[in-house]
């Protein structure tokens, strides 16, 4: 299952026509303390580069963004219990939400792994 | 995601006397008050809990330190601030404010009598004013306007000032300056050698708990933040946990929940206008703040809890029903309450505790209560009991 990178600092898992979203673990280490996640309501349509989500920490509201253009299919229900996931497991645990993928062709021009961490290097 | 971190100076914003000191102990680094500092080391909640807990080391370097002499230097502050400076014996500390000629708050600060002991007569009035440091150029400029030819302000630039915050900061700092927590209540100052340099020490705070603020020469802070620090009981502590910490004391931050269009009656800081100057006047911006002493304020910064997890910032409306009545000034998440808290500017009607109210976040409406500040109570030390 590849696994896309965002210069925002958002990662896309694509299952097929599906695809997974969270934040990294660069970005929930900028964050701190991860108090409150808003996150879309199944069924909403969401549009690349566009807001999201609302991820607000201790310190303030930062905005997460669409990798990719589609429809939001299921939240992660464990964040609402239990924010402090998307410090603990960013990249696992603490997905944020799946989406139907539109267009196959946005992905490109996303990073892979390797790309990711040498631009997060060279922040 | 996008962070959006503020701004707002032209030029660069200047390296704190410790910036080297900061780095080298994982701080992140932000621009605030035209300085680099410190926000957070290992995290804002681990750190609030450590200054709740221990013992917290605060790097307030960047606010201003003033010194006000000469004969008549009480009645000419005075005339500027309006509580009691003449009654203010030497060795105590008062909270108070600069207003301008329209009651509005250009400033809150905290004053220290530190005339010295001299003769029977007392020695030559000194007055140490520690104001904020977004604001520091600006009360500088009022000051040096307003106050008497003979009365001298000097801005005592080559000092850092550093707070240690906690219920164990006494003991901490009584290794250092053996006896001094002794002396001292909450509100109180004094002066005394610590490795051949004078070392200032007030028995105050913005966190709500017992602690000191030390101001030492800037060219030596190190040593002092290392000899503190070397303490297993201190950790370092960055303005985020600053921030979260005050808030639950209740402490308003200037530039937020209060500003020059605010009177102190307003802001709730009625406190601050010693109660035989309110009639008497004689302070700038007197007349403006008497009228809405007499007829009371339209509205008043209060405290509300949130339910839930949402956070509401600064900027957040605040509803009565469907009718707006006014806006949060500061909130954020509170680590030892678990919920959010805020503070708020809101029509009078709707002030009193427990009045049910709602603030608008992103479009939800998020049930908030008016409740008695401080959140977290205070810890301060008024002495044995």
């Amino acid at each position: 299952m590849p696994r896309y990178f965002t210069d925002e600092h958002e990662w896309i898992d694509v299952d097929g026509d599906t695809a997974t979203v969270g934040i990294t673990d660069y970005a929930q280490s900028q964050l701190g303390d991860i108090v409150f996640v808003e996150l879309p309501q199944v069924g909403s349509a969401v549009a690349k580069g566009k807001d999201a989500a609302v991820v607000e920490s201790v310190k303030a509201a930062s905005d997460v963004y669409a990798p990719i253009t589609g429809e939001v299919t299921e939240a992660n229900g464990a964040l609402e219990d239990d924010p402090a996931l998307v410090n603990s497991s960013p990249e696992d645990g603490g997905w944020f939400f799946k989406l139907t993928i539109s267009d196959k062709s946005e992905l490109e021009g996303l990073m892979d792994a390797a790309a990711y961490k040498s631009f997060c290097d060279s922040l | 995601m996008s962070d959006n971190t503020e701004s707002e100076y032209e030029t660069g914003p200047d390296a704190l006397p410790l910036d080297g000191w900061h780095r080298a102990r994982g701080a992140r680094m932000v621009p605030f008050a035209g300085y680099e500092m410190p926000i957070q080391y290992e995290g804002i909640v681990a750190e609030h809990q450590w200054t709740r807990e221990h013992a917290g080391l605060f790097d307030v370097s960047h606010m201003g330190q003033l010194m006000v002499t000469g004969t008549g230097a009480a009645a000419a502050l005075e005339a500027l601030l309006p509580g009691a400076i003449a009654t203010l014996k030497p060795g105590r500390i008062r909270y108070s404010l600069l207003l301008n000629e329209d009651g509005g708050i250009l400033d809150d600060l905290m004053i220290t009598n530190v005339t010295p002991a001299g003769d029977e007569n007392g020695g030559e009035p000194a007055y140490y004013l520690v104001v904020n440091g977004a604001t520091k150029w600006d009360d500088i400029a009022h000051l040096r306007e307003h106050l008497p030819d003979e009365i001298t302000l000097t801005h005592l630039e080559d000092r850092a000032l550093l707070a240690l915050q906690g219920p164990e900061a006494a003991a901490v700092l009584d290794t250092l300056v053996p006896g001094v927590a002794g002396e001292l209540v909450f509100m109180q100052g004094t002066s005394r050698e610590w490795r051949g340099a004078a070392l200032g020490i007030g028995r105050s705070g913005y966190t709500g708990e017992d602690g000191f603020e030390l101001s030492y020469p800037a060219d030596r802070v190190e040593e002092l933040a290392d000899a503190l620090l070397a303490d297993t009981r201190v950790r370092p502590i960055g303005l985020g946990a600053r921030d979260s910490l005050r808030l639950e004391a209740g402490l308003p931050l200037y530039g937020h929940d209060m500003d020059e269009s605010v009177d102190p009656v307003t802001a709730d800081l009625t406190f601050a206008l010693t109660k035989n100057r309110r009639e008497a006047g004689g302070w700038m911006g007197h007349g403006p703040v008497a009228r809405v002493l007499a007829e009371g304020p339209k509205q008043k910064r209060i405290g509300l809890t949130l339910e839930g997890r949402l956070p509401a910032r600064e900027g957040a409306e605040v509803f009565a029903g469907d009718a707006k009545v006014g806006r949060v000034t500061s909130g954020g998440f509170s680590p030892t309450l678990g919920h959010p808290i805020a503070m708020a500017t809101v029509d009078t009607a709707h002030t009193k505790d427990g009045s049910a109210l709602s603030v608008d976040v992103r479009g939800k409406r998020l049930a908030a209560t008016v409740a008695p500040m401080p959140f977290v109570p205070h810890n301060y030390y008024r002495g044995e009991k």
